[in-house]
């Protein structure tokens, strides 16, 4: 399978990169690691006449620490975020969540932010972004703006970013001495997940100071389970009070009917998921 | 577009359009045959090469993108007549059966074993998720790797 005829261009810097895709009006589509968008392409399920390679644009690498957040540019890759020392500290949940992305191989190749912008409601790293309180920063024709997670995710594949808009960098507030899980389910090895619940926990004297809790595919968008954070917070960190709050896991979600589970049986993972979870993240503590 | 990559040690100048997927690049263009198209959809990882000393699955790179860059495929292992010792272990195994895969799982097989030179059972089977062998249950795979990894010295 080989994809359609298009035009290249690898820009060096973010403003040259946001005048060609302006340019490039509609037909124009940004790669970075190109492991969501080039099977995209070879399946000719879009066909884009001019795609934009970011990957010359080296200042969106690496890590950077920045008093009370991570400063992550776009183009980090999962294998980077894996092993980068401040995520380790800092971001546990990130960290977890993206030792399931996929295999080694797209892991070398994938980053950060073509994730987050592909916004598939299956990939792995949109709800941890969410349950971490992110806040996107994006480049455009009319500069630099900063997108809450929870703005930015808008439906199926569908960001806040506006035509000829980059994704350049993911600020995440430091969470340091939480306990996390990325709890993840899946029929098999490097599959997407049918469901999965993020999982980050703040624990004090056996009593849950507070609690952040996003849901992986169910719905269009990474959903907080609002419900189990306020269920959670200021409950001792038992057996029970993990199990009552998980109870209300669903809560305001839109799981989808499809070939893998059907809605209920989403509904019912997202609950046992998030037992799970939460259980985990608060030994982790 | 003109594009430059080092492939197996050799430096390659070729014209390329640049929807050209890297392995189509590698076998059609540069006749390295030996890395082969499995599942055309990123699942199965036969096509998988090293480019620039990391693994990635060559169906899911442009030619362009390996512009100015090095790659390395399984022809370009052996030294010689004398097998890479990753080869050599999956021949003394028998990890192989068809063979369609072991392209593919040898260069993620030196991959993995480069990050953690002692992998245990689990370790190289999640080092190895992204690589599908439909003949052998993997059982022989596993041995050959961690065979390798004591032929490489990696063992305590």
């Amino acid at each position: 399978m080989i994809p359609a005829a298009f035009d290249y261009t690898a820009p060096s810097t973010v403003d040259e990169a946001v005048r060609a895709l302006v340019a490039g009006g509609e037909d124009a589509k940004a790669i970075a690691g190109g492991q969501s968008l080039l099977p995209v392409l070879r399946l000719r399920l879009a066909a884009p006449t001019l795609v934009v390679d970011l990957s010359r644009l080296t200042e969106l690498a690496g890590v950077h620490d920045d008093g009370d957040s991570l400063l992550i540019g776009a183009l980090t890759t999962h294998h980077e975020v894996q092993r980068d020392p401040h995520v380790r500290e800092h971001a546990a949940l990130l960290r977890l969540a993206t030792d399931t992305v996929a295999d080694p191989q797209i892991r070398h190749r994938g980053t950060l932010g073509g994730a987050l912008a592909h916004a598939d409601p299956a990939g792995d790293l949109l709800a941890p972004v969410l349950a971490l309180d992110a806040v996107l920063r994006c480049t455009g024709p009319a500069g630099t703006r900063e997108v809450p997670a929870a703005e930015f995710f808008t439906d199926y594949f569908t960001t806040a970013l506006e035509p000829g808009e980059l994704l350049t960098h993911v600020r995440v507030p430091k969470l340091t001495g939480w306990g996390a899980r990325y709890e993840k389910f899946s029929r098999v090895a490097q599959a997407w997940s049918i469901v999965a619940v993020a999982a980050a926990v703040k624990v004090v004297d056996g009593v849950v100071e507070q609690a952040r809790v996003a849901l992986t595919n169910m719905g269009p968008t990474p959903v907080r389970a609002r419900g189990v954070e306020e269920a959670l917070t200021g409950e001792p960190a038992t057996a029970e009070a993990i199990r009552a709050a998980a109870a209300r896991a669903a809560e305001g979600t839109d799981p989808v009917t499809d070939g893998n589970a059907d809605a209920e049986y989403r509904t019912h993972l997202a609950r046992v998921l998030t037992e799970r979870a939460v259980t985990a993240a608060v030994s982790d503590a | 577009m003109r594009i430059t990559v080092t492939v197996d040690g050799v430096n390659y100048s070729d014209e390329v359009e640049p929807r050209t997927l890297l392995v189509h690049h590698l076998r059609d263009r540069l006749g390295k045959t030996g890395t082969v198209v499995g599942c055309d959809t990123s699942n199965c990882g036969a096509c998988t090469v090293h480019l620039d000393g990391r693994s990635v699955k060559s169906c899911s790179v442009l030619a362009v993108q390996a512009d100015g860059r090095a790659v390395t495929t399984v022809e370009g292992l052996a030294d010689g007549g004398e097998l890479h010792p990753v080869q050599q272990a999956f021949h003394e195994n028998h990890a192989l059966q068809c063979g369609f895969c072991t392209p593919g799982m040898i260069m993620q097989a030196i991959d993995l074993l480069a990050e953690d030179p002692d992998p245990d059972e689990d370790a190289v089977r999640h080092g190895l998720e992204g690589n599908l062998c439909r003949c052998t249950g993997y059982q022989n795979i596993v041995h050959a790797v961690r065979d390798a990894a004591r032929r490489l010295g990696g063992t305590r």
